[in-house]
């Protein structure tokens, strides 16, 4: 059932697979993103209670979404790189970490700001922004240990363990602290509970989610394209490919 | 498989003694860290009370950081971890001995201070029954989680800090539940509930980090 | 449109630091990641050119060497 994908193992055809896939994950992402925060700001209405802050929700739910799915991804990856031993695998993995994190930063930090306005505090120790500050931790630390190691052989092959075995705990992670929450802090209501959200709230919402959603596919066929290079820097076809980009300056 | 248990036992254990002053320093560094709270916060008990459960269980886990390195940090220098690792044996067995030596020689000294902790930050004996049972339950968990972390670490430089890093968010949810329990227990309120979740994750450690340690050292040492 | 006029539009009936301020730097970090990654990319590709240059350059060096020094030993 997987054949079609055995290919892909070769670094050589993972590139074309990137650079490929590159401008159908670009434009597009950019433009849903563009068009979601547009019809988010301008065009959908006010929430009755929260007024205008809450049109931060456009970034902040997709970002808080992704950045556990990009999460799930890098340990698919690990995993297929770990039981099958492909170097791709790893590669790929280690091209979504840097992307993964930045999303996981943004939720945090329009998690703040939207605080604000709603709890009063820039920081609230709330089960959802303290799960999320934990990911960040196990998105830094994969990151980290593939640093660490001089041979990318072996830095892939330890970073995914460490992928493995935090997300096996994501799961235990989000039901410790929202129990640990719900415990500490009765007093504090989310006022953002889960409504039916009206549909003109809803389309832009999406909208933002399929647009970061191919960002970040994009970021990371960029960083994977990057990351094969860097490793087969001594191949003939790396070769040919620094040779041929010395005719035009457009990234290949 | 028992000469190897036995034997790899008794050499660590023999090891471990040799050295007691390296032993000693993660438990001075507890003792410390427990000592700076009623310091930097205030002596008022009903504070210390509240915050007790917490702060132990905190020292406990950075003294642990602290203690992991020396796991297999000696037998990979001289040369032994290698031996291990060519020797044919179940690499699992022989990172479950070790971190069985390594735990026992760790939680048995915090276990004989705590008293004294206790004493320091005020709990009460309620709270420190279910303190001793998390401390129990728990710190294998620690000794065995991280020793994956150690095993893919060990030879690299400044490993330490990256360690901390792998490992405090993998320690949240046991934190988390074992403060919990001593907070019931302070209130007397039941805390099966808590410790049972801790010995799921002991229980789910026990069988799986051996065959991870494995695969890590596999993946350290090439 | 949800706004009577650009002035309210920034405003964001008071939450203008709060919107603006997330909507920017999360389109800071993102246009980050991309340059970044772009970059690399170009820079990377480059060191291959230069590296591959000078191979050549090596290469030539040593095969200028060994004809030189045949031409010298079947000269004498």
């Amino acid at each position: 059932m997987w054949k079609w994908l055995h290919p892909y193992a070769k670094p050589e055809r993972a590139y074309q697979l990137c650079v490929t896939l590159q401008p159908y994950f670009l434009w597009p992402g950019i433009l849903c993103l563009v068009a979601g925060s547009i019809w988010g700001l301008a065009f959908a209405p006010q929430d009755y209670q929260q007024g205008d802050s809450f049109r931060i929700i456009y970034i902040h739910v997709p970002s808080a979404i992704l950045s556990m799915s990009t999460y799930v991804a890098m340990a698919v990856a690990a995993l297929v790189g770990t039981v099958w031993q492909w170097r791709t695998a790893f590669m790929a993995m280690i091209a979504m970490a840097p992307i993964g994190a930045v999303v996981t930063f943004i939720a945090l930090f329009t998690g703040a700001a939207w605080g604000k306005p709603m709890w009063g505090t820039w920081w609230v120790w709330d089960a959802r922004l303290t799960s999320e500050l934990i990911l960040l931790f196990l998105y830094l630390g994969v990151i980290a240990l593939y640093g660490a190691f001089e041979d990318k052989q072996q830095a892939g092959k330890a970073a995914g363990v460490m992928a493995l075995v935090g997300v096996v705990n994501v799961p235990i992670i989000h039901y410790s602290v929202e129990w640990w929450n719900t415990l500490h802090q009765g007093a504090t209501i989310s006022k953002f509970d889960k409504p039916s959200i009206a549909p003109e709230m809803l389309w832009p919402l999406l909208i933002a989610l399929v647009g970061l959603a191919l960002f970040i596919a994009a970021v990371t066929v960029m960083r994977m394209k990057n990351e094969i290079i860097r490793r087969e820097y001594h191949r003939p076809w790396v070769k040919d490919l620094a040779a041929r980009a010395l005719g035009g300056d457009h990234a290949v | 498989m028992n000469t190897l248990i036995n034997g790899i036992f008794k050499r660590d254990m023999a090891l471990a003694f040799r050295q007691r002053s390296e032993l000693a320093q993660p438990l001075m560094f507890l003792l410390m860290v427990i000592t700076l709270f009623p310091l930097g916060i205030g002596p008022g008990p009903v504070t210390l009370q509240k915050i007790g459960p917490g702060v132990i269980w905190i020292a406990a886990i950075l003294a642990s950081l602290l203690a992991m390195e020396r796991l297999f940090r000696d037998d990979f220098w001289d040369g032994s971890l290698e031996q291990y690792m060519l020797s044919g044996q179940s690499v699992a067995a022989i990172a479950a001995v070790k971190v069985l030596v390594h735990w026992l020689v760790s939680f048995l000294p915090l276990a004989l201070f705590s008293p004294l902790l206790a004493l320091f930050l005020n709990l009460t004996v309620d709270m420190y029954i279910a303190l001793m049972l998390t401390l129990v339950l728990g710190t294998p968990l620690l000794s065995l989680v991280g020793a994956i972390a150690v095993g893919l670490t060990v030879g690299l430089q400044r490993g330490g800090v990256l360690l901390a890093l792998l490992l405090i968010p993998v320690f949240i949810p046991l934190l988390i539940f074992a403060t919990s329990a001593v907070d019931s227990a302070a209130l007397q309120l039941p805390y099966r509930a808590q410790l049972a979740i801790i010995g799921a994750m002991l229980m789910l450690a026990m069988a799986s980090a051996p065959f991870a340690i494995a695969y890590a050292l596999k993946v350290s040492q090439n | 449109m949800q706004f009577d006029s650009l002035h309210d539009f920034l405003a964001m009936g008071g939450y203008a630091l709060y919107v603006w301020l997330s909507f920017g730097v999360s389109l800071l970090a993102l246009v980050w990641v991309v340059l970044d990654s772009a970059s690399t990319h170009k820079k990377l590709l480059r060191n291959a050119r230069e590296e591959q240059a000078r191979q050549a350059r090596i290469a030539a060096a040593r095969k200028a060497q060994a004809v030189h020094s045949e031409s010298q030993q079947t000269g004498s």
